[in-house]
């Protein structure tokens, strides 16, 4: 399989990474290289194989659902990249 | 005493506990040699002010129960520290200070340690020769312009050049045991589940794991013993009965079976680590117990299935870096301009190469050929495992494919640069332990490791066989202290 540059830019999109075409160009190569390598896998029947999604084979513990962590607002923004006492401040997204 | 660097942990403890050595000399002494290795690059974040007053306070009222009492460490800087900046190798997070603490470094500061810094490692955790670190590249004290491996580069090159007695990385394919092999040291992942995910920068959820690193076993099984525990803030932490590791450590391993995998025998390897490998089988068997050949078919696919697994879940658990709530923003004209641009920017080359990866993976149209399929074929390889401990009690194998390499050799080819996680990635896949111990030199020097692997839970057993072997390898890393002017 190719990985094309469309391709490229789509991911990109996905991935809210802007993308010039140089670095567009080197990431479909790297990309390429990297899938070639992962195609090995299809070499494999696993039809009837269940899919693993975690090693650890326990279930989830309950917790009583109750507040822990209160009156923490200020080291909620304290590492806020625009500074507001209250909030976290983004640019302007409604007209 | 001028020689307090080169003492391993268990020393350092007992000349504190037998008060031949204060808290303050301890840390000086590693603030001293720290200070002077600046060109190992091995810190990101430097606390030694900070270190020193604790240092004091413990002297003056020293808890001499405790299991690191007044001993100095830095770590590696993927672990959240109140108050300390905390980068994860990233420009994205370069102005990040936690206002909370990660459990494992929790639990040492309860047990007496003290903090001296934050050490380098690949951005995120993405890398082996850590040389995508924002910070720069890590130098090994082997030798000049070597790797140190990655991505616990900086923990493992400050645990060899002695700028700390012991340290503590993360492990999500092979990033504590293959720079441990790299730099002559021991490094263990421990079982998915023993220690806490909490407060460490997320990679791989459901491979990554914290571990020690260390001069030798003894002091490795200490560090596991503090940094292991059940932990209700981290959902996937298991409830398990835990050992004293260093209390019951014995070098006792007769009538074991250890198993050898016949497919990690792969091509091109080196006839460096064939020999090492032989070698390895010998001194078990001199300790008394019993290799098994075993095969774990599915072991060539572990790799393209790990580079389907974890830039998948990095993709997912790297989207909270948008500029918003913390770390590093970029202008943009607009919200989505400023995502963009603040992600470009702040994200190094290889990151975004993965992120790109595990987005493709799970995107619409392409999740089941891929994602889905690398889920059941990690599924089949920890059946081959499964299968293995029916027969074995533990598993040998190398640790790396090679000895450390240059800086530079392998940047430009990714796929090789994966390569060298061939032996360590097969582990994080099916959940297991797996330990890293020097075990011999290459033609040129450099230090060899072999790779112990246990079953879930078991790392009592791969410590005691690692402990045994120590002992028959007898080996002594050649450090020059070449970077000291």
């Amino acid at each position: 399989m190719s990985i094309d540059l469309k391709t490229i830019k789509h991911i990109s999109k996905l991935s809210r990474i802007s993308v010039d075409e140089k670095k567009a160009e080197k990431l479909a190569g790297d990309l390429n290289s990297i899938f070639d390598f992962i195609e090995k896998l299809n070499e494999l029947k696993t039809d009837n194989i269940e899919p693993l999604t975690s090693v650890a084979e326990t279930t989830l513990k309950l917790r009583s659902d109750e507040v822990k962590s209160k009156n923490i607002r200020e080291q909620i923004v304290k590492n806020s990249p625009q500074e507001n006492e209250d909030y976290f401040v983004v640019p302007k997204v409604i007209e | 005493m001028s020689d307090i660097t080169k003492q391993s942990l268990t020393e350092l403890v007992e000349n504190i506990k037998s008060k031949k050595l204060s808290s303050t000399d301890i840390t000086k002494a590693f603030i001293e040699r720290s200070e002077k290795s600046k060109d190992l690059n091995a810190y990101i974040t430097e606390d030694f002010t900070s270190a020193l007053d604790k240092a004091k306070k413990f002297d003056q009222k020293p808890n001499l129960n405790l299991k690191l009492p007044g001993i100095p460490m830095a770590v590696k800087d993927l672990f959240c520290t109140k108050d300390v900046k905390t980068t994860a190798g990233s420009k994205i997070l370069n102005n990040f200070v936690p206002t909370y603490e990660s459990t494992v470094t929790d639990n040492i500061w309860k047990e007496g340690g003290i903090l001296l810094g934050k050490l380098n490692c690949d951005e995120f955790a993405m890398g082996s020769s850590n040389e995508t670190s924002f910070f720069g590249n890590v130098q090994n004290p082997i030798d000049k312009d070597l790797v140190p491996g990655g991505s616990s580069g900086g923990s493992a090159s400050a645990v060899a050049g002695q700028l700390t007695p012991i340290t503590i990385g993360t492990d999500t394919g092979g990033s504590i045991r293959q720079p441990a092999s790299f730099t002559g040291t021991v490094g263990l992942k421990p079982t998915y589940g023993s220690c806490s995910r909490y407060g460490i920068v997320a990679f791989a959820s459901s491979l990554d794991q914290a571990g020690p690193m260390a001069q030798n076993v003894k002091d490795c099984a200490l560090l596991q013993e503090v940094i292991s525990s059940y932990d209700s803030k981290d959902s996937t932490s298991v409830d398990f009965e835990r050992n004293q590791y260093s209390k019951e450590l014995t070098n006792d391993i007769k009538g074991k079976k250890i198993g050898i995998p016949k497919e990690y025998r792969v091509d091109g390897m080196p006839k460096e680590i064939e020999d090492l490998w032989q070698k390895g089988i010998q001194y078990v068997k001199d300790c008394g117990a019993e290799t098994i050949d075993i095969s774990l078919p599915n072991t060539s696919y572990a790799l393209p299935t790990y580079y389907i697994v974890a830039p998948a879940e990095a993709s997912s658990n790297l989207a909270r870096y948008d500029g918003v709530k913390y770390g590093f923003r970029a202008k943009g004209e607009n919200l989505i301009d400023m995502y963009e641009k603040t992600r470009s920017e702040g994200f190094g080359a290889e990151v975004q190469r993965r992120i790109m990866i595990g987005t493709y993976v799970l995107s619409s149209g392409y999740y089941d050929a891929y994602y889905l399929k690398a889920q059941k074929v990690r599924k089949l390889i920890k059946n081959d495992f499964d299968e293995a401990y029916k027969k074995v009690d533990a598993i040998l194998t190398p640790s790396t494919p090679s000895a450390a390499f240059k800086i530079g050799e392998k940047t430009n080819d990714p796929v090789s640069m994966y390569l060298n996680d061939i032996f360590t990635v097969p582990v994080n896949l099916a959940g297991l332990p797996g330990i890293s111990i020097p075990a011999g030199h290459d033609s040129k020097g450099y230090p060899l490791g072999l790779q112990i692997i246990g079953k879930a839970f078991d790392e009592q057993n791969i410590l005691n066989i690692a402990y045994a072997m120590e002992e028959k390898i007898n080996f002594k890393n050649k450090i020059t202290d070449w970077w000291i002017k």
